[in-house]
């Protein structure tokens, strides 16, 4: 009798790129069900049009590549790009932003550089980027959440009204008396951190991430956040009124944890999550944006070889390194 | 300790259904000279001649074989090139029609080991004809010489089976496990070891109960059993020792650098069966498993026996039998035909239908969600490592430990982008010694020619000064006068 050949091993888990995917956009779906609670249906239709232009642009961009582009479109990545963009932006957001913005994440931040696998910065955060410098109007006006009475519909979230606050020489009980903060942070944020948490959760015991980038990114913020607040409660906010504002929770599982941008060995993870931790919190202290995720997950990225480069780990057999 | 490594579904269960069962005898033998590493025993007979089981049909050509013996009686047909089921595809081979007899040849005789030397014993383990029943093949005696040369302190017993589908060690130990511990205290007189661990995965309680009964039948303190936590490739020789000894063998040594030597427990038990009948050895046990055999289980049979006869005594194929794969589903090598024969490194034939594979679907860009240096059990960023075999970087292959790659698959396995990272690593492992050996030809080539340039200057040399010497001599200058001699 013959037999086929094929090379060792005959058996592989079978666990692929779209259902890693899928499990991501799962996990997303409790951030987006407090967004829609909180802020109304307006994340609908960003997501709507994010989802069809990054599909749009993914196919062309495969076209023009040369690329077939069936099994592409079918790995999920441009739809948690769409997704997390979505998540992103204002819900108010003028659609044609949220494409222009789409557009750059996948054209500029994913194609150019060669597509899945090979893009060096997280896509999302480089159509955030374009949108935040070139929009920063439109970027920073979110709806007032639910249940907060105020005399606008829109108006600026805690990390706004902390950093404005602050320049008024306000006292952390005036800001804070504020309506727009909540229990721990953002009357808003606070219950899309919480949600992010919980997908965040999920991911980890479906072990889609591992624990050192978000550890790090919560770790990096809550540390330098504690310390200041400790030394001086009047100028700084503490730990979890970070960890719990702006987009801390989603940055740390959803946007870090991109394998592709992130660094590749667990100590290089560590630093990698660690210096996003903190480059957030020094954006938002002395930054001159409220919320610096996506400008840490950038800089970050660029160090990724570098930590690559420098956190091989110790081989079996081997001496230290 | 272990700390990597991957937990699969055994599927051992169906070939342990039934008892060990021997193997009927072939009718015709083609048993492969090949000794693993490279190496091949020399012809000690010619076609036509009769032999007898264990007669000694192949001699150790060099320090690196063993003998090879007859493992049927009757008339030695052929000896040539065959190809058999080992990763060179191809070795000499005898081949011996079976005339039914089943003549032993001249009768064997219990060895004393305990009072025979070491050296003398480590000789006969070497005509015994024992090599690693583990899989590799590699002789016997040559390690346990090499731990006596190192003075070894602790010997490792490998029952560790970790590899999905293969059974052999197991039914061995559950029926032989007297052998096994016999075996241990062989190798330590021979090798010279103070103790020994037999180690053992934690899912085969069975085995781990017979060993116990029988090393407490031995009462001998030396011999530990350990049971080590399910994880593949917890067999691993490097992956073993550091688990049972807590200390790694360096990348760049053997294990008798730390004292150490690891024997696999089937070699052990070949070991006691020859010192307790003098029988060198002509069989082995082999499991016969797969959804493509209709009845899976160990056989014990003889070298060289034709797969297709060991598939037949085990109820035939069943089903659509896609691939026959030596080894099991990590490791093993698939095979084009069942006409090759049983060799001493086969534990495992599996035959495979589509429901025992998994398919394999488009490989995608690696996303470098790092799966795979979670679950490399040395440590290895096999993404890293395979984005230096991609552009062909030596530098950056290197750095990531192309050399260090055991090839136990568990990259591929967990790859969410379904690349084939260990053939292309193989691949890569082969490219860069075949890269190496031109390298050291050149450097030879090189270091020849400078020689030889060397030589010619410096004989040129002394012909000229001959020369020079001479027309002086002619002109009668003679030497230059004013020294002590002139005085």
């Amino acid at each position: 009798m013959r037999f086929e050949v094929s090379g060792a091993p005959h058996v592989i888990a079978g666990f692929t790129v779209p259902r890693v995917m899928t499990q991501v956009l799962l996990a997303l779906a409790p951030v987006a069900v407090a967004h829609v609670v909180l802020y109304g249906p307006g994340l609908l239709l960003q997501l709507a049009v994010c989802t069809v232009t990054a599909l749009t642009c993914e196919a062309l961009a495969l076209q023009v590549r040369g690329r077939d582009p069936k099994p592409f479109l079918r790995d999920g990545s441009v739809l948690v790009t769409a997704g997390l963009l979505a998540l992103s932006v204002p819900p108010s957001l003028p659609w044609w932003l949220a494409v222009l913005g789409t557009a750059a994440a996948v054209l500029l931040g994913k194609h150019a550089y060669g597509g899945l696998g090979s893009n060096p910065f997280n896509p999302a955060m480089v159509g955030y980027a374009v949108l935040l410098v070139s929009f920063p109007l439109e970027m920073s006006r979110w709806p007032l959440p639910a249940g907060v009475e105020w005399d606008a519909v829109t108006g600026a979230t805690a990390l706004d009204q902390l950093r404005t606050g602050l320049g008024q020489r306000l006292t952390m009980q005036e800001i804070f008396a504020q309506p727009v903060f909540g229990v721990v942070g953002d009357s808003g944020a606070q219950w899309i951190n919480a949600a992010a948490l919980l997908g965040g959760l999920y991911l980890l015991g479906r072990r889609i991430v591992r624990w050192h980038i978000p550890a790090a990114v919560l770790a990096g913020m809550a540390v330098p956040a504690v310390f200041m607040h400790t030394l001086d409660p009047g100028a700084h906010a503490g730990a979890a009124f970070h960890l719990f504002s702006g987009a801390t929770m989603l940055g740390a599982f959803f946007i870090a944890t991109d394998p592709v941008s992130a660094a590749t060995s667990d100590r290089g993870r560590l630093i990698y999550g660690a210096g996003i931790g903190a480059l957030t919190w020094v954006i938002r202290t002395w930054g001159g944006y409220p919320d610096g995720i996506a400008f840490a997950v950038l800089l970050m990225n660029l160090a990724a070889p570098l930590l690559d480069r420098y956190t091989v780990p110790r081989i079996h057999g081997h001496p230290k390194r | 300790m272990i700390t990597a490594g991957l937990r699969l579904e055994s599927h051992k269960a169906r070939a342990m259904q039934r008892p060990l069962q021997i193997a009927g005898l072939p009718a015709s033998a083609v048993v492969p000279l090949d000794q693993g590493g490279g190496t091949t025993a020399s012809p000690a007979v010619r076609p036509g001649m009769r032999v007898r089981i264990g007669t000694a049909i192949a001699r150790p050509g060099d320090s690196r074989s063993a003998t090879v013996h007859s493992p049927v009686a009757g008339i030695v047909r052929d000896i040539g090139v065959r190809d058999i089921p080992t990763p060179s595809g191809q070795a000499l081979c005898i081949v011996i029609e079976n005339d039914g007899t089943d003549e032993w040849d001249i009768p064997h005789a219990p060895t004393p080991w305990a009072l025979v030397s070491p050296a003398r014993l480590i000789d006969g383990i070497r005509e015994a004809g024992i090599v690693g029943l583990g899989g590799a093949a590699f002789p016997t005696s040559i390690k346990l010489r090499a731990a006596r040369e190192q003075s070894v302190e602790h010997l490792v017993l490998n029952g560790a089976e970790c590899e999905p589908w293969i059974s052999c060690d197991d039914a061995l130990m559950r029926e032989r496990a007297g052998d096994v511990v016999l075996g241990a205290q062989v190798m330590m007189h021979a090798c010279g070891a103070r103790r020994a661990t037999i180690a053992v995965e934690d899912d085969k309680p069975e085995a781990i109960a017979a060993l116990q009964t029988a090393l407490s039948a031995a009462s001998d303190d030396r011999i530990a059993l350990l049971a080590l936590p399910a994880l593949y490739p917890a067999g691993a020789e490097r992956q073993l020792l550091s688990a049972v000894t807590g200390r790694e063998v360096p990348y760049d040594e053997l294990p008798p650098a730390i004292g150490l030597v690891c024997q696999n427990v089937g070699t052990a038990a070949a070991v006691a069966a020859w010192v307790r009948t003098g029988q060198p050895c002509i069989s082995r046990i082999v499991t016969i498993t797969g959804s493509g055999v209709n009845q899976p289980a160990n056989l014990e049979a003889r070298i060289g026996t034709p797969l297709s006869a060991l598939v037949a005594e085990c109820g035939g194929y069943c089903g659509q039998p896609r691939r026959l794969i030596a080894g099991g589903s990590m490791t093993g090598q698939a095979l084009t035909s069942d006409a090759l024969p049983l060799t001493k490194a086969m534990n495992c034939v599996l035959v495979a239908t589509g429901a025992d594979l998994a398919p394999r679907g488009r490989e995608m860009p690696c996303i470098r969600c790092g799966d795979c240096a979670t679950a490399c059990p040395a440590g290895l960023l096999p993404q890293q490592l395979h984005r230096g075999v991609l552009s062909d970087d030596a530098e950056l292959f290197e750095r990531h430990g192309l050399a260090d790659c055991i090839e136990c698959g568990c990259c591929d396995f967990v790859c969410p982008s379904q690349i084939p990272l260990t053939s292309r690593f193989r691949e890569a492992r082969a490219q860069a010694r075949a890269r190496r050996e031109e390298m050291q030809r050149a450097a030879d080539a090189r270091q020849r020619f400078e020689q030889r340039e060397r030589r010619l200057a410096a004989r040129a040399e002394v012909e000229r000064r001959a020369f020079d010497e001479a027309r002086r001599r002619a002109r009668g200058d003679g030497p230059p006068s004013g020294g002590p001699d002139a005085i």
